[in-house]
């Protein structure tokens, strides 16, 4: 799982359908010093994040299963919101 | 699976229902001289490590779900040892095993 921070949503009407109610946020991964680790991506919420908001989330096939039983084709998963953590 | 070094702790209350109870502890991924590969990875902790073990780490999804034991999980890193020491014959390198 990566560290990162929630800076935007995306809005999309016209998705796959195993997206339909998902909410999609764009977040900026991050050092544990708070400084960028790469490119922004975007990604789904499985708990309730929200912008500004430091999260931590996994990446590839395992980011589908926190949504199981449904099925959502994405790649990206907020798994965590984080209070805070050491060093920071 | 990598050697990394633990360098930090996450607090977490909010989280995917699966990962409740879990530690997660920053793992910064080493080379075999020591120096960082990589940004620090948050890491499921399997094995009770704490900040400045060296530990194996293991960078994928099934082997992080085996070493949470909760079945499908949105994980995708655990720390599944303590390294004691490495030894490299081949190179003749050593500093891997030294505390960097």
């Amino acid at each position: 799982m990566f560290l990162a921070r929630v800076i935007g949503t995306v809005v999309a009407t016209r998705k796959d359908p195993g997206l339909a109610g998902t909410k999609l946020l764009v977040i900026q991964p991050l050092r544990p010093d708070r400084s960028p680790a790469g490119k922004p991506l975007v990604a789904v919420d499985s708990v309730g994040a929200g912008a500004g908001e430091h999260v931590f989330y996994v990446r590839g096939r395992e980011a589908a299963l926190p949504f199981l039983p449904a099925e959502v084709p994405t790649d990206a998963a907020i798994v965590g919101i984080v209070d805070h953590w050491t060093p920071s | 699976m990598v050697i990394a070094r633990v360098v930090g702790s996450v607090v977490s209350t909010q989280k995917n229902g699966k990962l409740e109870g879990a530690k997660l502890l920053f793992a910064q991924p080493l080379d075999l001289d020591g120096q960082d590969r990589g940004a620090a990875v948050i890491a499921i902790d399997a094995v009770d490590a704490g900040v400045g073990d060296r530990v194996l780490l293991v960078l994928d999804g099934k082997a992080a779900m085996m070493a949470l034991d909760r079945g499908l999980a949105g994980v995708d890193a655990a720390i599944v040892g303590v390294v004691d020491s490495v030894e490299i014959a081949d190179q003749g390198l050593q500093s891997a095993g030294q505390a960097s």
